[in-house]
């Protein structure tokens, strides 16, 4: 048994890989037989992800969702960052330049709303919870954007550890909960062609969120969405302790 | 299918280099925008590539075969989230994270249409 599982944990990455494999048969067979196609199989696979990291997070205590059993570790690297980012940027060769510079200008302001957007209800509802210190106000309204700006920020502006640990849960459920609203709401929003995708990764702008969603939506729109989303976080964390900071504290005196 | 595989890695380490070397610039502890920049290179250095040798497109398997690998991937980052710690942050942490969220969703076909009739005139 113990050589069994030594065995296992070597391969870890291979593991990983037959593992999906077969989330995402039986969420494709789920999707076909089930939900008559109602819903895709890629959105189904990544709920099952999901709700898979909750339990065995729920059974471990640790922080890495099933990557916490050693026998799943190989799937901290097959979902690691590195393969994420690697793999967004080999799904740009479906993607057209001349499709992605017709959305350029909507993106930029997208990008820009979005951050602020986000920062100022993020803000608003730190200060309906009791929050009302513009340090923790902004730390929680750069967390809305996401869990990487949160920190960033907060630890610029000297906020508390708990106030931060805040803002990132926030900036992680904001990612979860994208990747699975995202194809339900994706035909009331309009968001089917290249330009409306690229407008939502600006406007949503949180990476593995964005690209879940639409993964889960039209696989095609991916590399527009990501390429907005790319430079959401750098935007966030550029804005959020300075010019949007200094504006809060002026307001809350 | 090798020759792909380098392209797409040196695109993908010199727009990541581009991305770190802009948030150095601006002073911020964050990779800016290095996924758009590798993507922006691909995308010319694959037209570029089209036009010299049209015939040779045998190092599109390369490419072709991690684009495939994305959704998997996608899975497996859902299967390592933080899912517990992050619904134990309580009421606060779960409104922070869905409510500008939804705000900004409903923004999505505003925006869009600014561009479209910009896009016209």
């Amino acid at each position: 048994m113990e050589t069994l599982s030594a065995w296992l944990t070597k391969d870890g990455v291979l593991i990983a890989g037959i593992t999906v494999a077969a989330i995402l048969g039986l969420s494709t067979w789920i999707s076909i037989h089930v939900t008559r196609k109602k819903i895709p199989g890629p959105a189904i696979a990544i709920f099952a992800g999901l709700a898979l990291a909750y339990f065995v997070g729920e059974y471990t205590g640790g922080k890495n969702g099933v990557a916490d059993l050693a026998i799943f570790s190989g799937f901290a690297v097959l979902g690691g960052s590195m393969l994420r980012d690697f793999t967004i940027v080999a799904t740009a060769m479906g993607a057209r330049f001349s499709e992605m510079s017709k959305a350029g200008w909507a993106g930029v302001v997208a990008l820009f709303l979005g951050v602020v957007v986000s920062f100022t209800v993020g803000a608003l509802l730190a200060l309906g919870m009791g929050y009302s210190d513009a340090r923790s106000m902004a730390t929680l309204g750069a967390g809305a954007c996401t869990f990487i700006v949160g920190p960033v920020t907060g630890a610029a502006v000297g906020a508390s550890s708990e106030v931060i640990a805040l803002s990132i849960a926030a900036g992680v459920i904001k990612s979860i909960a994208v990747t699975i609203v995202t194809p339900w709401v994706a035909h009331r929003i309009g968001l089917d062609n290249p330009q409306s995708a690229m407008v939502f990764g600006g406007l949503i702008g949180t990476t593995s969120g964005v690209a879940a969603g639409l993964a889960a939506t039209d696989p095609k729109l991916v590399p527009y969405g990501a390429i907005t989303a790319t430079f959401y976080t750098g935007l966030g964390c550029l804005l959020c302790p300075s010019v949007l900071y200094l504006v809060l504290q002026w307001l809350a005196g | 299918m090798i020759y792909g595989i380098a392209l797409l890695a040196i695109c993908f380490l010199l727009g990541k280099a581009a991305g770190e070397l802009l948030g150095m610039w601006l002073g911020i502890d964050a990779n800016v925008g290095g996924v758009g920049f590798s993507m922006i290179l691909l995308i010319f250095s694959m037209q570029w590539l089209h036009r010299l040798r049209p015939s040779d497109i045998q190092w599109e398997g390369g490419i072709i075969f991690w684009s495939n690998l994305y959704i998997p991937v996608i899975v497996a980052m859902s299967a390592v989230q933080n899912v517990k710690g992050a619904l134990g942050g309580g009421l606060m942490a779960l409104l922070a994270g869905v409510i500008p969220a939804a705000v900004c969703l409903a923004l999505v076909p505003r925006v869009a249409r600014l561009g479209k009739t910009v896009n016209k005139e």
